[in-house]
């Protein structure tokens, strides 16, 4: 019984970090259409954003607090100098923000080094028969809703929300209603980078902090944001859940790497099923 | 008449180098050669399918594994060298039959042969333990795979020669110009043409009579299996394997030969990957950190201000200086 | 029977809740010229992309020549013989004329393309102009262009989307006489609005409405149709008024 309860548990964590870490990558590739390879690097910027405010001796908390900020103004400068120079040109801009990711990893390392340097996870255990749960990743998955959560009611209630959703569809019809697109872009291109960092400082303490710190992720965000298809945060949510059951499945069966392979496989697989992923499919005729 | 003469200088220098190169510098352009098939590589699927693959280094990596195991167990480079191009003409083929035929958008499929690249990098890395082993081949995790053999002149009825590095120089650079040619061939052949015309108009072309997913598909493998001779080259010169290969690092640097060199020209593949490398070289190999964020930085001032490639952009700034003499009529005011 | 190429039974295609083709039975015979008018909307785009394989109809099926086309893809359909030429002429703009031609006839041909395509080029006036891609070529030329890329692939059934969209008056009587030339060899669906171009070709009408045939008769009997007056043709005594 406890078996059961800690293992489903395990399912459920995967799946909340899944959709926590691909959210930004949802808003950025899924809302605005701008394959940002630099996204994973956006993770680890706001990893070492909660090192560094812990080094300085404040709480994973405020560092938790603060990476979103850091990491937001960080997409703001790379939109305003890159970015918003290759609007339209896909396959430009994956090219830009590659070298982006390479640069990002490059400095980090010059500046911080190649190590891996921990950040204690607060917050202790508990027991659950003979088995010690972690109480941080109860927060990461409660973090993981919340942000999904608020993510979906800006976009979905809020003015900002519907200006954005409303630019993406047609930039010319918002600016002769008086809303300059070009900061819409920035606007929703920054918050999905906040996202991000958030996501990023939230696993810190779990994953340590190391200027490859996306690499691990970014193969994985991807996918699930391509198998979200069209309907950004509800296919996102959905393409976590069924791939983050399959990789749990697979890795609690043999090893974790072998639980992304199946998890890209399968993906593969689904794709050539459902070409427009899984929101795509629910689309059809609408 | 000039393309042949053309050809013929291709093959005289190749065949002078070594009559004037150090023998270090001989070992060094022979592993830039190898880089330039990859690039080569590229340049087809990118340049005349239309399609970018950031999974070049995949294929490379899964050659040169493949070449490893297969030397190691079976004691022909022959072999080996055919089975690692078959090994990554076949994964090419598996990854081309699912998006391909799944109709996958084109920047889905560079995500996606991108995050291939990066699972195998992490899957090899896990590899360290003893068991992981082909027969008497050990995958070695992070630390590579190593004792692999170099490559061998094996004669039917006599013992096998392993190559000296002169030699291996000719034989390398005797098969860059080999697939050279034959790509060259292929994409001015009707295939290419067929190909050009899905790049221009894939809709159009199916309501001829085409099927695009098909030629998708074998333009892919056979990118796939020479992005899997260069790996299987690049294990038999070096003796050596490890997943650094499927790093992003690496697979950016296909793109980066590529982009300098201009696509859709071949010879511009071969060209960008002799510029940059022999750059890095001079520039020395102080720090991989240096070059990466060197390399990070020259992707993005490249993609902004010479999209075309760099190489083309230097012709025709060339052009343009020293062009009065053949005025083009659109520009002659 | 035997002479019929194209039968269309209860075909149907929905778009959401729209159906923008409706239990459309059609039958054409071969040698036919068939035009086919009615007002937008009346489903004619959907049809030729049903007949083409660009669209999977929701119900009913297609046969051509006697073989079940309905679930077969684009290209193979092409390849059955059905060729299709745009209202907007779908050209290679890159490539030049010989190519564009070349291209159209070997899928079809194969190693017979290069004899053809030369044919072609002097059938359509376009043989001092081969070498030149064809984005360098008036709209009227790359119309020709076009009409080439059938003429050289040589399908059974030709279907035509307003042939004469954007051309002089000349231009669209050198068409009537290229449309009835392309007749001898082939079956022909002509989409047009042009009622005197219609007229011109003498060809057996067919009239959609909401996805589905409101009339077929000659182009006198379908003017004298109070039905499709009202709904298409009778525009033209009322504005007159």
């Amino acid at each position: 019984m406890d078996f059961v309860a800690v293992t489903a548990f395990g399912i459920v964590y995967t799946i909340a970090t899944l959709i926590l870490l691909a959210l930004g990558l949802a808003v950025i590739f899924g809302m605005m259409g701008v394959i940002n390879l630099a996204q994973a690097e956006f993770l680890m910027v706001g990893a070492y954003t909660v090192l560094i405010v812990t080094a300085h001796g404040a709480s994973v908390w405020v560092g938790i607090a603060v990476a979103p900020v850091v990491v937001g103004l960080l997409g703001l400068v790379i939109e305003r100098t890159i970015i918003r120079f290759l609007y339209g040109r896909i396959l430009d801009t994956m090219l830009a923000t590659w070298g982006l990711s390479l640069g990002l990893v490059g400095l980090v390392t010059l500046v911080f080094g190649p190590t891996t340097e921990g950040i204690a996870t607060p917050l202790g255990h508990v027991t659950v028969g003979e088995y010690r749960l972690s109480v941080y990743s109860v927060f990461v998955i409660l973090m993981a809703f919340a942000v999904l959560g608020l993510t979906y009611g800006l976009f979905n209630y809020t003015r900002f929300g519907l200006v954005a959703r409303a630019t993406m569809q047609n930039p010319n019809m918002v600016s002769a209603l008086g809303v300059n697109p070009a900061r819409v872009y920035m606007g929703t291109f920054a918050f999905g980078a906040a996202l991000a960092g958030l996501g990023g400082g939230v696993m810190a303490p779990l994953t340590g902090v190391v200027p490859t710190l996306g690499l691990a992720f970014i193969a994985k965000i991807f996918i699930t944001v391509i198998v979200g298809g069209p309907v950004i945060l509800l296919g996102t949510t959905t393409a976590g859940v069924v791939l983050g059951l399959v990789e749990s499945l697979v890795s609690y069966g043999s090893t974790p790497i072998y639980g992304q392979v199946a998890m890209l496989a399968f993906a593969i697989i689904l794709l050539r099923l459902l070409p427009q992923g899984i929101s795509g499919f629910w689309r059809r005729g609408v | 008449m000039t393309a042949w003469a053309l050809w013929a200088v291709a093959v005289a220098v190749v065949a002078a180098l070594p009559a004037v190169l150090s023998p270090f510098q001989i070992v060094q352009l022979t592993v830039f050669m190898i880089y330039s098939l990859l690039a080569l590589s590229l340049d087809l699927i990118w340049g005349f399918g239309g399609i970018l693959s950031f999974g070049q280094a995949a294929f490379f990596g899964v050659g040169g594994y493949v070449y490893g195991i297969v030397g190691i167990n079976s004691g022909s480079t022959t072999l080996a060298l055919i089975a690692g191009v078959a090994g990554a003409a076949g994964l090419a083929a598996l990854l081309g039959y699912f998006t391909f035929y799944g109709r996958v958008g084109s920047m889905y499929f560079a995500v996606i042969t991108l995050t291939v690249t990066l699972i195998l990098h992490q899957v090899m890395g896990t590899t360290a333990d003893p068991r992981y082993a082909v027969g008497q081949a050990r995958l070695g995790g992070y630390n590579g795979m190593t004792n692999i053999p170099s490559l061998a002149l094996e004669v039917p009825g006599r013992a096998p020669l392993t190559l000296d590095p002169v030699q291996l120089f000719y034989v390398v650079g005797g098969l860059l110009l080999l697939v050279l040619a034959l790509t060259r061939a292929l994409v001015r052949g009707s295939f290419g043409r067929v190909l050009a015309a899905i790049r221009e108009d894939e809709l159009r072309t199916e309501l001829l009579g085409y099927d695009p997913r098909w030629r998708k598909l074998v333009t892919f493998a056979i990118s796939g299996s020479i992005a899997g001779l260069a790996g299987g080259l690049f294990a038999g010169w070096g003796n050596f394997m490890n997943p650094q290969v499927f790093s992003m690092f690496q697979s950016a640097l296909v793109v980066i030969w590529v982009m300098v060199g201009g696509r859709s020209t071949l010879y511009g593949a071969v060209v960008g990957t002799l510029v940059v490398q022999s750059l890095t070289n001079y520039l020395g190999t102080a720090s991989v950190t240096y070059t990466t964020v060197a390399l990070g930085t020259a992707l993005v001032v490249i993609v902004l201000l010479f999209p075309r490639g760099l190489v083309p952009a230097i012709e025709g700034a060339v052009r343009r200086v020293s062009g009065r003499r053949p005025p083009a009529p659109e520009f002659a005011r | 029977m035997n002479d019929v190429v194209l039968q269309t039974r209860g075909l149907v295609k929905e778009f959401g809740g729209l159906r923008a083709v409706n239990s459309l039975d059609f039958t054409l015979r071969r040698g036919e010229l068939r035009c086919v008018i009615g007002p937008n909307g009346a489903g004619k785009s959907t049809l030729f992309k049903l007949l083409t394989g660009q669209l999977k109809p929701t119900a009913g099926t297609i046969h051509f020549k006697g073989l079940d086309v309905t679930r077969l893809l684009p290209h193979e359909i092409a390849r059955a013989g059905i060729g299709i030429k745009f209202q907007v002429p779908r050209v290679y703009d890159s490539l030049s004329v010989t190519e564009n031609l070349w291209l159209s006839a070997r899928s079809r041909h194969g190693a017979a393309a290069g004899a053809i395509v030369d044919r072609v080029l002097a059938e359509v006036g376009l043989v001092e102009r081969r070498t030149s891609p064809v984005g360098h070529l008036s709209h009227g030329d790359r119309q020709w262009v076009e009409i080439g890329m059938v003429l050289t692939s040589d399908p059974d059934l030709v279907l035509l989307d307003e042939p004469t969209a954007g051309m002089t008056h000349a231009e669209a009587r050198r068409t009537a006489d290229l449309v009835r030339e392309i007749n001898r060899r082939a079956t022909l669906i002509v989409v047009e609005h042009d009622m005197d171009f219609v007229r011109s070709i003498a060809g057996y009408v067919t009239v959609l409405h909401r996805g589905a045939v409101l009339a077929e008769g000659t182009m006198d009997e379908i003017r004298a149709n109070d039905v499709v007056r009202d709904i298409y043709l009778g525009k033209r005594p009322r504005a007159r008024r």
